[in-house]
């Protein structure tokens, strides 16, 4: 369904090929996280695994994100205030004593959700760059509250007295096990998504994005569909954020810093926007690059983003799209 | 049982289906739509002609929701619908097709068809079942391709029909919503003589089964086809009635056809 697939199958005959290596992108990526803890094991475990765990996370949240903007052309650069509000569903909860995941997570998806539908409702109301400011600003609302929790750690944020309680066992404690609880999540809400953008939702949503004026002609309000798509995206990003907060056993306002909107943006272009696993890709691409510059040297950052505007200028459309193109 | 009576008959037994109550917008100093009241019954073909820049587009804007006027009611068989959005007015019966060509350009020919039937076809708050797989949808969206000979592009990306199959297309969507009106904003326009030969055979075959309101330059067409005409001069109508009518009318003559000829 990528915009600059189509056209290609068209001038090349055989679009089988195609096709196959439109789903092999996904298995391909799904099988290689599947056996990485497998291969962890040969080298310094616990880092790989807590590195990876850390990918899919942000990952699930990249995904999150390409639903708004692959799909309904929604940039929205607030996605990060939705990982907090799920982290600190968690860090809160936990500081008072209520560990059980299935009620931090519980808590997290009502709050993310009504935080969507308020702040949706107004923003949804502006296009383009309006759209991206007022995202913005009510990610900024929410750090800055989050640095005036006082009880909660203010600015420094705060460690959690442990990781989740699944049924009251400490299940997560193992790194191995907290890495397939992400694993299996990123699967499941991939395979939902799927199957969402896809449906008779998902095509109003399409259709939108190409040309809102002729789905109001026969009958659609985008702005309903959009509302609901948006609180959709901001409790999969709550669910992002619990994991994060398990995984890094600390939550702070950096969860939810502009910075980290950004970086999430970064990974859907860079993966390619509008296939879904281009946004998984994109998020481990850009972390490991992160991680194997770092340990180059501290100014890492100095070589990173000319590397990110070189991504930029020369693979249009991302990394997916580049992968589904070559011919074997 | 409408072919046995005169369109104008059902009308008057069921009232129009359209009316225009003193509609009336201004741009500014320019009275863009002034004081323009008309009628359309539920099987008539009305015409609007009127040079450039008379307010045929915006006049179209205005019934379909996409302009509000400054004052004056639109009525849909019987109801006031001047309060509703676009999309509610589609959603009554009130479709359109645009002068510029608007189109899904990444959707295939089928699926641009079976999402306006989808409009029509029950809630989209559907999160789960594929709807390209919807045969539901497919059907009827592939009866009305085949009535516009697009059968066999139904699965090509409707951005790369050329312009005429594009003008058929957006035709075709209009009727995939089932409307009991057409407003169609020049539908000839930019089309080779064949392209709009077939255009103009689909609105006979079309006539008589729905009201169909009709924005065009091509006089040809327009009086092939039309029951009634209005002419439009700067946001006024000078004058009402069947294409003789029209054609003997000395104001347009002198406002219109004589600018033309000219």
């Amino acid at each position: 369904m990528t915009d600059a697939a189509r056209p290609v199958e068209q001038s090349v005959p055989a679009a089988a090929p195609a096709s196959l290596r439109r789903i092999m992108v996904p298995i391909v990526v799904f099988a290689g996280l599947a056996i990485a803890p497998w291969i962890a094991q040969f080298g310094t475990e616990s880092f790989i695994l807590s590195l990876l765990t850390r990918v899919m996370v942000l990952g699930l949240a990249a995904l999150s994100l390409d639903l708004l903007i692959g799909y309904a052309g929604l940039v929205s650069f607030g996605q990060a205030a939705f990982i907090g509000i799920g982290a600190y569903a968690v860090g809160i909860l936990a500081s008072h004593g209520i560990n059980g995941i299935a009620l931090q997570t519980a808590a997290a998806l009502a709050a993310s959700a009504i935080f969507a539908a308020i702040t949706g409702a107004i923003s949804l109301r502006t296009r383009g760059v309006y759209f991206i400011m007022i995202t913005l600003a009510f990610g900024q609302m929410l750090f800055f509250l989050a640095t005036s929790l006082a009880a909660y750690g203010g600015d420094d944020g705060m460690t959690l007295p442990s990781r989740s309680l699944f049924l009251g066992y400490d299940l997560l404690d193992s790194d191995r096990a907290l890495y397939y609880v992400a694993f299996v999540t990123l699967g499941l809400v991939y395979l939902a998504c799927r199957m969402l953008v896809a449906s008779r939702f998902g095509r109003v949503l399409r259709g939108a994005r190409q040309n809102p004026v002729r789905m109001q002609a026969i009958g659609f309000s985008p702005y309903r569909y959009q509302l609901v798509l948006y609180i959709i995206a901001g409790m999969i990003a709550a669910l992002a954020g619990v994991l994060l907060a398990n995984t890094s056993e600390f939550v702070s306002p950096a969860t939810m810093s502009w910075q980290r909107s950004g970086d999430l943006i970064f990974m859907v272009v860079l993966g390619g926007m509008g296939s879904l696993h281009g946004a998984i890709l994109g998020a481990i691409v850009f972390l490991l690059a992160e991680e194997v510059l770092a340990g180059f040297t501290e100014h890492w950052h100095i070589i990173f983003g000319p590397l990110l505007i070189l991504c930029v200028l020369y693979i249009r459309g991302g990394i997916t799209p580049l992968i589904e193109r070559t011919r074997p | 049982m409408n072919e046995t009576r005169s369109a104008p008959m059902t009308a008057r037994m069921t009232g129009p289906l359209l009316v225009l109550d003193h509609l009336a917008k201004n741009y500014g100093a320019l009275k863009v739509t002034d004081d323009v009241s008309l009628t359309v019954g539920a099987t008539e073909l009305h015409a609007i002609i009127g040079p450039n820049g008379a307010g045929k587009t915006t006049l179209i804007h205005q019934i379909s929701g996409l302009a509000q006027p400054d004052s004056g009611r639109i009525l849909f068989a019987g109801e006031d619908i001047t309060p509703l959005t676009m999309a509610e007015r589609a959603a009554e019966g009130l479709a359109r097709s645009f002068q510029i060509t608007s189109i899904l350009p990444d959707f295939s020919v089928l699926e641009n068809v079976a999402l306006a039937v989808q409009g029509r076809s029950g809630s989209s708050f559907r999160f789960v079942r594929n709807a390209s797989r919807e045969e539901a949808l497919n059907a009827p969206a592939r009866v009305i391709l085949n009535q516009f000979d697009l059968l066999p592009r139904a699965d090509v990306p409707a951005g790369l029909l050329s312009y005429g199959e594009k003008r058929q297309l957006e035709l075709a969507i209009a009727l995939a919503t089932r409307p009991r009106l057409l407003l169609l904003d020049e539908p000839l326009a930019g089309t080779s003589h064949e392209e709009s030969a077939r255009i103009i055979a689909t609105l006979k075959g079309l006539k008589g089964t729905l009201g169909i309101l009709l924005i065009e330059h091509d006089m040809d067409a327009v009086f092939q086809l039309a029951d009634r005409i209005s002419v439009l001069v700067y946001g006024r109508i000078i004058a009402t009635g069947s294409a003789d009518e029209v054609r003997n009318n000395p104001e347009v003559r002198s406002a219109y056809l004589g600018e033309e000829a000219a």
